[in-house]
């Protein structure tokens, strides 16, 4: 169903194998000291006798916890790793190829049960797992406490306050652009240049982007839709209300205003490509637009499609704050026999050095505090964008995250109808206020 | 026969007698018993399953739901997707189903024909349909893309504007129905070819010396000839027509039937309504829809298709 759901699955395939390559040489020199590995042995020892037992965990695309997901081999297995350290644990790690292939997979059996002891969730669809947190294990500790950046742990955590998954990774923004596109309209193309000239509200950005079209003629940025899930995640309430569960976002006069704003935008700034299309990933190399909003994972998907072009890059900044695209959870369900041991699995997944290890691994950037000042994460350089620091630029870009709206039981429904808007607008199947009022009629049939 | 002169081998040969007659007549039930066992199961329990399900206010994960009549039904009714679903599945059906009937039968009618290597040919016509179904989306969506796919190339180079493949809802189905029919118009026309060399050679040879020229003795031997088939290929091209659902969902990346849902099909809307939205109860509504539209129009399809073919020349059959 969902627009989103289906793009960071096809994005991350597409992405992680190439980003995996570009990183692996940046994190080997400075490993983790293995000090801060042996605690959590030394607490999974804790209290439980080390009787046999056997976990299963389910994940999709390449966290890059293991070996079994690639081809080529990962520098680290952290599968492996785990069960070195606890020697009565054995670990049969599933993956499903995309993320919507995960997703029926966990609607299906939640009920019923089947479900592998650890289950990775995205952040698409939490939404709608959060609808059944009481059939999933509530995993806060104080071990955990504080351990991801606030917008993180405020996403897997329910109504009545319990912490149903430990993140995994997650996908601050930046803004990606062409040096060579930006030249030739007269822009700066230095990446802390640009930053400072993006550094602003959305007026700032879409005033940049009448700048470049004037001097070009061609868009500046690659769609709506796309600009559309940086900016709805920065309002308070979007969608529906936090409290009362209802549909809102008719009487919400901020999300009309954001999408009077978009599609005025991109009548002229945006290439009106639908992201994920052929002809956006042709665009990607071909310079139909200079701009992208980036999350990490987004760079593998450039390199990979536009392997000739050199003038892509990476700027430290994001139009009103930060925003965030994509990332997962590890979630342990509540019918599972080994619970105890499917928490300790999954906390010691999700610790800090070892996502350091699974960035270093296919370059799924880590949501964890600790992380940010791990040499392995800031040390991190993309030879392709032009030896971008993206460890350091993304770390500062997670820390601008403000935590999205509430997203309840319609969001999807109520996305896909805007999206589904803003996508006809820009074929040129409706003008703005006639698409608009076909959003109106669809969001109104929902419920 | 009721009167017996000797007791104990009459009775004998009642049991077996009786046996043999449980034999004949009980084994053939025996036999295909396993088939309608694991329909029952796997079919019948479904469908009505679903049947129940269509009522119900439905939460599938927690396997609970409440009455609520036809409100389902009331729904996906009023619903405006629901009726474009329906514009487009039958539009996608007629732009895939009679074209490939019809070149089909083309097709095969040549094959019937005495060519040099038969078997290369005839296997030839059959590749597309090995090509799974998944792939071939992906390699038609390519070549449809809008700005910079090779048929839009190819009509800008002779000087035709570029087709609107994925926001004009006539394209779009055409682009669909292209797939449909690169995969199954082989299928069909083996499946044709064969009822067609089923066909008496007399009775071309009889028409030829009554001077009956090659598209007389065609609509006049051959299509009556092969009624049966065609009714059983046209019957099954209905069905798989109006279920279609890998193609639309294919055609791009989000596999939501389109912005403007403008190749929105039944199937497809289905899929969305239940995996999408998890909303099963109106996903079985939906469903229940489909399957009588199917079997309205499966009759409707059986009925002309008795009469156009035209019955009486096929009596002395």
């Amino acid at each position: 169903m969902s627009f989103t759901r289906r793009k960071k699955t096809l994005a991350l395939t597409a992405g992680a194998a190439i980003f995996a390559l570009t990183l692996a040489g940046c994190a080997s020199g400075d490993e983790p000291e293995e000090g801060s590995t042996t605690d959590n042995t030394a607490e999974a020892g804790d209290g439980t006798s080390n009787e046999p037992v056997s976990l299963t965990i389910a994940t999709f695309n390449t966290p890059g916890l293991s070996n079994s997901e690639t081809d080529a081999e990962y520098e680290f297995d952290l599968i492996e790793e785990y069960m070195e350290l606890n020697p009565h644990v054995d670990i049969t790690y599933n993956r499903a190829a995309e993320s919507g292939d995960a997703r029926e997979n966990f609607f299906t059996k939640l009920g019923p049960g089947g479900l592998a002891d650890v289950e990775m969730v995205e952040v698409d669809w939490m939404p709608e797992v959060m609808q059944y947190s009481d059939l999933l294990t509530d995993l806060s500790s104080d071990a955990v406490e504080g351990r991801w950046v606030d917008y993180v742990e405020a996403g897997a955590t329910d109504a009545d306050g319990r912490l149903i998954g430990y993140g995994t990774d997650t996908g601050p923004q930046g803004v990606c652009y062409r040096a060579d596109l930006f030249e030739a309209a007269g822009l700066p193309t230095d990446p802390a240049e640009v930053a400072t000239l993006l550094e602003g509200d959305w007026d700032n950005f879409f005033a940049v982007g009448d700048d470049y079209v004037d001097a070009t003629g061609s868009a500046f940025y690659d769609s709506a839709a796309g600009v559309w899930q940086g900016m709805i995640n920065q309002l308070g309430t979007a969608y529906e209300d936090a409290d009362s569960g209802e549909i809102v976002v008719l009487d919400n006069p901020e999300v009309k205003a954001l999408y009077d704003q978009v599609t005025a935008a991109s009548e002229t700034q945006s290439s009106h490509f639908g992201q994920w299309s052929e002809d956006w990933f042709a665009g990607l190399s071909n310079g139909a637009f200079a701009t992208m909003l980036c999350p990490p994972w987004m760079l593998g998907v450039i390199e990979g499609n536009a392997p000739d072009t050199t003038d892509w890059n990476l700027a430290n900044v994001y139009p009103n704050g930060g925003g965030n695209w994509g990332g997962s959870w590890l979630t342990v369900p509540a019918s599972g026999a080994n619970i105890e041991e499917a928490t300790k699995l999954a906390e010691w997944l999700t610790a800090p050095e070892q996502q350091a290890k699974a960035f270093a691994n296919a370059g799924t950037y880590p949501s964890q505090v600790a992380a940010y000042d791990d040499p392995a994460v800031t040390g991190a350089v993309n030879a392709y964008f032009n030896d971008a620091p993206i460890g350091e630029i993304f770390a500062e870009r997670a820390e601008a995250v403000v935590p999205s709206p509430f997203k309840g039981e319609f969001y999807f429904q109520v996305n896909d109808a805007i999206n589904n808007a803003l996508t006809r607008v820009e074929e040129g199947t409706d003008d703005p206020a006639a698409s608009w009022e076909k959003a109106v009629a669809d969001i109104e049939a929902i419920g | 026969m009721a009167s017996t002169h000797v007791d104990a081998p009459a009775q004998k040969h009642t049991l077996r007698q009786r046996l043999g007659r449980l034999d004949v007549k009980a084994s053939p039930y025996l036999y295909i018993a396993p088939f309608f066992l694991i329909f029952g199961i796997f079919g019948l329990f479904p469908i009505a399953y679903t049947a129940v399900i269509s009522l119900m206010d439905w939460d599938t994960i927690r396997n609970s739901g409440e009455f609520i009549g036809f409100g389902n039904f009331e729904y996906v009714l009023n619903d405006r997707k629901f009726w474009i679903a329906i514009r487009n599945t039958f539009s996608i059906f007629a732009l895939s189903t009679i074209p490939q009937l019809i070149i089909a039968t083309f097709i095969a009618a040549m094959l019937d024909h005495h060519l040099k290597a038969k078997t290369f040919w005839r296997m030839s016509v059959l590749l597309p349909y090995v090509v799974m179904p998944v792939a071939v989306a992906l390699i038609f969506s390519q070549l449809f893309a809008d700005e910079y796919g090779i048929f839009n190339q190819w009509l800008g180079m002779i000087g035709i504007d570029a087709v609107q493949w994925h926001k004009d809802p006539l394209a779009s189905h055409w682009a669909i129905a292209t797939m449909v029919n690169f995969r199954w118009t082989g299928y069909n026309a083996l499946i044709l070819l064969a009822a067609m060399q089923a066909v008496p050679r007399e009775l071309y040879e009889a028409s030829a010396i009554d001077g009956a020229g090659k598209l007389r003795r065609f609509f006049s031997i051959t299509l009556p000839q092969i009624r049966p088939t065609a009714i059983f290929v046209i019957i099954t091209s209905t069905i798989g027509g109006l279920q279609i659902f890998d193609e639309p969902r294919m055609y791009d990346t989000t596999g939501n039937g389109g912005a403007d849902q403008q190749w929105l099909t039944v199937a497809l809307h289905m899929y969305n309504t239940g995996w999408g939205e998890l909303n099963f109860g109106r996903a079985s509504a939906i469903a229940w829809l489909l399957f009588l539209l199917i079997v309205v129009f499966g009759l409707l399809n059986f009925w002309l298709t008795r009469r156009l073919v035209s019955s009486d020349k096929t009596e002395g059959k």
